[in-house]
């Protein structure tokens, strides 16, 4: 039996607002326990809501970078339930009217093709605060520091057909918000959180099957063994003569399996109705205008650019514009060796990237700057030193060993190209192998690499790779 | 309308209020009535009306300016909090 | 001292012919002689007032006095007022200290005026008797075996009583209107959005609006004034300019068009109450006004929405109240729901948990369509009639309340005939206009008042009528006997 998947994806994105949505209270993020949580935020008796412009502008600018409608006029709706990190019992969220509706953003799939994912709507609403755990024997602490952060919901259609589409998607997600600079985009403090909506149905079939919301999946690699996870639970459910249940379950990464959560299933009768204590939202044509004013190049335009301009392939393209700090580092690096675009895509993709994976840092916070890096690969370019040599320089850059001209005086790194020297050297090498070299002229070329390596151990590494190669070619065969 | 003793424990959940089984038949008499009483609104034609959510329906929401003008004080809120430790609100364990 | 009016009061402080501190004291007085039989004030502020009224009258002797200062007022408990006890009440709230003050209790203070304390009131406002206060009920002072009216009770029993020269009220279905006509005073509801809910505690917030009781019509225009006006923290805050509504008192009523809807005369209403609207529109007439028979078809509609749209506003508007930051917390809860159930349940009284129940249903899964998004539609009907009626009337007059006080404990069994006390009440606010009640006589010996509607934001035209009115007339100088 072949199934299908259909998945569908909400992420909370928490705008980057200095204040909250409804209050005049921080939003930063790690500070002492109930220290940002203002009257508004603990929803203390007679206080009031007023709505944060930035919050507004940030959904807005999000609607037209996915090609979405803006509404001209949307309206919150409180979502009532009772939870300890829910201070007034309601959620202040957007209903039936919200800010953004029918967009849609383009992912692209393993084989290379290309699918356009839609987006039902984007709407404004308060996070919650947390119930912390630990240190106390059957209690949770309540820290409300995170009550009334604004969220900016994302709701997917059920488009993605596999976990790696969905990761495709939040992926996308995730770059786009951060190119727009409205979410810091930062998983593991939760300020971009993922559900999804996973069901399956025997493939062919037109209906949708049963779905389960996955809740709590705060990483791209957890999302896609979150939904392989699930997927397989609902085929043997199925397989096995059962029905899935409409309901939400928790993603527990450490056991890699999804659960049941009974305490969201008791009470899910939310009693949407319009907020009395807010107005309408109306957004005007000036008001969308200037907000478009500000949008950025997206990534899809700038990939398309840096292969056009740089004469990237697309892969190479996707990968330097998948955030923006990214591409502008290299961008700035181009500009400054003056050209050469793939030999700068192939540091950034190559050693430049190994060495943030490794070290688990941004690009922003690497120790190697554009400028110091332009240095170095003008030393590739104007033969001081190998490719090989060069990388040996980067780790150097890296440590904080000063700059590459620097680094390559100090450590005496410069290139031989002196001809007379490296075929002197060679000479010496010849004498000392007489069976190789009888061997090679014999017929067996594959010994060339022998000598090369001799020359370069030799050396050190230092001797110029192309005129090795030259020099060796004729001294062999003469 | 008529609201049973049941329908009455399963809106009082909903609310979270605590009914002693002794009330319970006075509240499904008491709502029944008021629920009775504004099923007269059945008798209006609405069929061409829009609802109308606030009364100054011709008014749109205000925005207020990003800025943070709130300062800790904590201590004072906390002063009517019920239990509280280490800064946070105590409550039974939350079980997700 | 305390038979002279607010104004009066305020031209003797500025005259100096008594200090805020002697005023003060005399009030406090009172208060502490009659409050025991009348159980007005939940809380006194003796000490804090007498230092208000002492820091009042430096105030006056450097020449930097207002027109409000050292004058003493109550205010109604669901305003939230700093460093003091704020119990809206009820049972939840017992114990709760607001931190902050509510946007009306900082103008007034900064106005120099002296807060006496916070009277009672219906439980979170919900009730029309004064019966539901978690403190007890508030006797009416011309009648101790009847209701003051409700839910602003306490500050009408106050002021009939003469323990404060004014006070504030709140009104989300006649709260301010209906006790100021059982008990002989002036109470007037603003339009809404005309002064800041901002630390009020908040029961239907599309309908709650604060207001004052006093006992004239310029005494209200006085407070109004420093009242009123545009709050950033209010959403729903109106940002437009506040007439002076003292200067307009005068504005002449020729011409004067009201309206009398005839609907308002249906069965129900005492022949009595009726015969005394009467009597006052003859009064209108001599002022020059004319009088214009109006309907409002859709009258009948009105409590029976209002009965939906409040309950499902109050239900979500009280699920703050849960025993984690503030106010009532039951003993030992075994786990989170037994937290909830049982700090709700004992904190709140029968009739706020009637009201959230009917809230919670009405807005449920199968429920709203039929409820609460109807009750919508029939608010839209209910201001059309007003709105329409508006383009060929400047007023609307009828009675305040169906019948005079009625006896302690009479309509407590059953909700219905409590809710239609309010049936000429419900209405205003469902539409978000502005209405006034003003003493026009005696049935039974008790005061009857007569209502004055006006459109949006005109707030100045209904304080003008009442204020000629009551040049014309003497019912709002009337003392119940033993207070005087």
């Amino acid at each position: 039996m072949e199934w299908e998947t259909v998945i569908g994806l909400e992420i909370h994105a928490q705008l980057l607002t200095k204040s909250k949505i409804f209050s005049a209270a921080s939003t930063a993020f790690g500070a002492a326990p109930n220290t940002q949580a203002c009257l508004v935020d603990l929803g203390y008796p007679g206080v009031l809501p007023v709505l944060n412009k930035e919050a507004v502008r940030m959904a807005v600018k999000f609607g037209l970078a996915i090609g979405a409608q803006i509404a001209t006029r949307s309206v919150f709706a409180r979502k009532n339930y009772f939870y300890p990190d829910l201070p007034k019992g309601y959620q202040i969220s957007q209903y039936e009217l919200p800010v953004v509706s029918k967009g849609s953003v383009e992912i692209e799939l393993e084989d290379g093709g290309r699918r356009r994912i839609g987006i039902t709507r984007a709407h404004l609403e308060e996070d919650a605060g947390k119930s912390l755990h630990e240190g106390f024997e059957g209690i949770s602490g309540i820290d409300l520091n995170r009550a009334g952060t604004p969220l900016l919901e994302i709701v997917s259609e059920p488009d993605m057909r596999s976990a790696k589409e969905a990761v495709a998607y939040m992926k996308k997600i995730h770059s786009l918000v951060r190119y727009l600079e409205i979410c810091d985009g930062n998983l593991q403090e939760g300020s971009f959180r993922c559900d999804a909506n996973v069901s399956v149905r025997r493939q062919g079939e037109q209906k949708f099957g049963t779905r389960a919301e996955l809740k709590n999946i705060n990483s791209f690699h957890f999302v896609e063994k979150a939904i392989l996870y699930e997927v397989q639970r609902q085929i043997d459910v199925i397989e096995s003569g059962g029905k899935v249940v409409q309901e939400t379950r928790l993603y527990d990464s450490k056991k890699n399996e999804t659960r049941s959560m009974r305490s969201k299933e008791e009470a899910n009768d939310y009693r949407y109705f319009p907020d009395p204590d807010l107005l309408p939202l109306e957004i005007t044509e000036s008001f969308v205008a200037e907000v478009r004013k500000t949008l950025p190049e997206l990534p899809d335009g700038k990939k398309q650019r840096f292969m056009r301009a740089y004469g990237l392939s697309a892969y190479d393209a996707a990968l330097l514009t998948a955030s923006r700090e990214l591409a502008d580092y290299y961008e700035t690096l181009v500009q400054a060796v003056g050209g050469e675009a793939k030999l700068c895509a192939n540091w950034v993709m190559g050693e430049l990237s190994a060495a943030l994976n490794q070290n688990n840092k941004e690009v922003t916070q690497s120790p190697v700057t554009a400028a110091m890096l332009a240095e170095l690969l003008k030393r590739i370019l104007d033969n001081t030193i190998s490719g090989k040599i060069a990388k040996e320089v980067f780790e150097a850059l890296w440590a904080g060993e000063g700059g590459a001209d620097a680094v390559i005086e100090n450590k005496g790194l410069k290139q031989i190209t002196d001809s007379s020297a490296i075929g002197k050297i060679i000479d010496e090498i010849m004498a000392a192998n007489p069976r190789q070299l009888s061997d090679y002229r014999a017929g067996k070329d594959k010994l060339f690499a022998f000598f090369v390596g001799q020359v370069m151990k030799a050396t050190q590494g230092k001797a110029n790779p192309q005129q090795v190669n030259e020099l060796l070619l004729r001294k062999l065969k003469s | 309308m008529s609201l049973t003793p049941d329908d009455v424990r399963t809106i009082a959940r909903l609310a979270r209020l605590a009914i002693s089984e002794q009330d319970i038949p006075r509240y499904a008499d008491n709502l029944s009535r008021i629920l009775d009483f504004v099923a007269q609104l059945d008798q209006a034609d609405t069929s061409h009306v829009a609802p109308m959510a606030h009364p100054l329906s011709s008014l749109t929401q205000r925005l207020r300016d990003d800025v943070v003008t709130e300062t800790s004080q904590r201590d004072l809120f906390q002063e009517n909090a019920p239990q509280v430790d280490a800064g946070l609100y105590l409550v039974p364990k939350v079980i997700e | 001292m305390h038979t002279k009016t607010l104004t009066q009061l305020a031209r003797d402080l500025k005259a100096r012919k008594l200090s805020s501190e002697e005023l003060t004291r005399a009030y406090l007085a009172r208060i502490e002689r009659f409050n025991p039989e009348l159980n007005a004030f939940i809380t006194v502020l003796q000490e804090q007032a007498l230092t208000t009224a002492r820091a009042a009258d430096a105030c006056i002797g450097k020449g930097d006095a207002g027109p409000l200062t050292g004058l003493p007022i109550a205010h109604k408990d669901i305003f939230c007022t700093r460093g003091v006890k704020t119990s809206c009440g009820s049972k939840m709230l017992d114990n709760f200290v607001a931190p902050y003050d509510a946007t009306i209790v900082e103008r007034l203070r900064q106005n120099g005026m002296v807060l006496l304390g916070k009277t009672n009131m219906d439980e979170f406002a919900m009730g029309s008797s004064n019966e539901t206060s978690f403190y007890g009920p508030v006797k009416n002072p011309w009648d101790p075996t009847r209701v003051p009216g409700g839910s602003s009770g306490g500050s009408a029993a106050a002021v009939a009583a003469r323990l404060a020269p004014a006070a504030t009220g709140t009104d989300t279905g006649g709260s301010i209107r209906q006790p100021a006509a059982l008990t002989g005073l002036t109470g007037i509801k603003p339009t809404y959005g005309r002064v800041s809910r901002y630390g009020m505690i908040a029961f239907a917030s599309s309908l709650d609006q604060a207001g004052v009781i006093t006992c004239t019509a310029e005494d209200a225009a006085l407070l109004l004034g420093a009242m009123a006006g545009f709050d950033p923290r209010d959403s729903t805050s109106v940002d437009r300019p506040v007439p002076d509504y003292t200067a307009e008192l005068e504005h002449p009523l020729k011409g004067l068009r009201i309206g009398l809807p005839k609907e308002f005369f249906d069965r129900g209403l005492d022949g009595r109450v009726g015969e005394a609207v009467y009597a006052a529109l003859t009064v209108y007439k001599k002022l020059g006004a004319e009088v214009r028979d109006i309907s409002l078809p859709n009258f009948w509609l009105s409590v029976p929405t209002y009965y939906v749209v409040a309950p499902a506003e109050c239900s979500s508007n009280l699920s703050r109240f849960d025993g984690v930051r503030f106010g009532h917390r039951c003993e030992n809860p075994v786990d989170l729901m037994d937290l909830y159930t049982r700090s709700r349940g004992e904190g709140f009284g029968a009739e706020v948990k009637r009201r959230i129940m009917t809230g919670t249903y009405v807005l449920s899964a199968g429920y709203y369509d039929a409820y609460y998004l109807k009750a919508q539609k029939t608010r839209t009907l209910i201001r059309q009639d007003f709105i329409a009626a508006f383009e060929n009337v400047d007023v609307i007059m009828g009675p305040a309340t169906p019948t005079p006080a009625f006896g302690l404990g009479e309509k407590t069994e059953d909700p219905i005939t409590m809710y239609l006390n309010d049936i000429y009440a419900n209405g205003v606010n469902l539409a978000g206009l502005p209405g006034i009640s003003i003493p026009m006589g005696f049935v039974d010996k008790l005061p009857v008042g007569l209502q004055i509607i006006g459109n949006y934001f005109d707030e100045a035209r209904l304080l003008s009528a009442a204020h000629q009115y009551q040049r014309e007339t003497d019912w709002h100088t009337r003392i119940p006997k033993g207070f005087e």
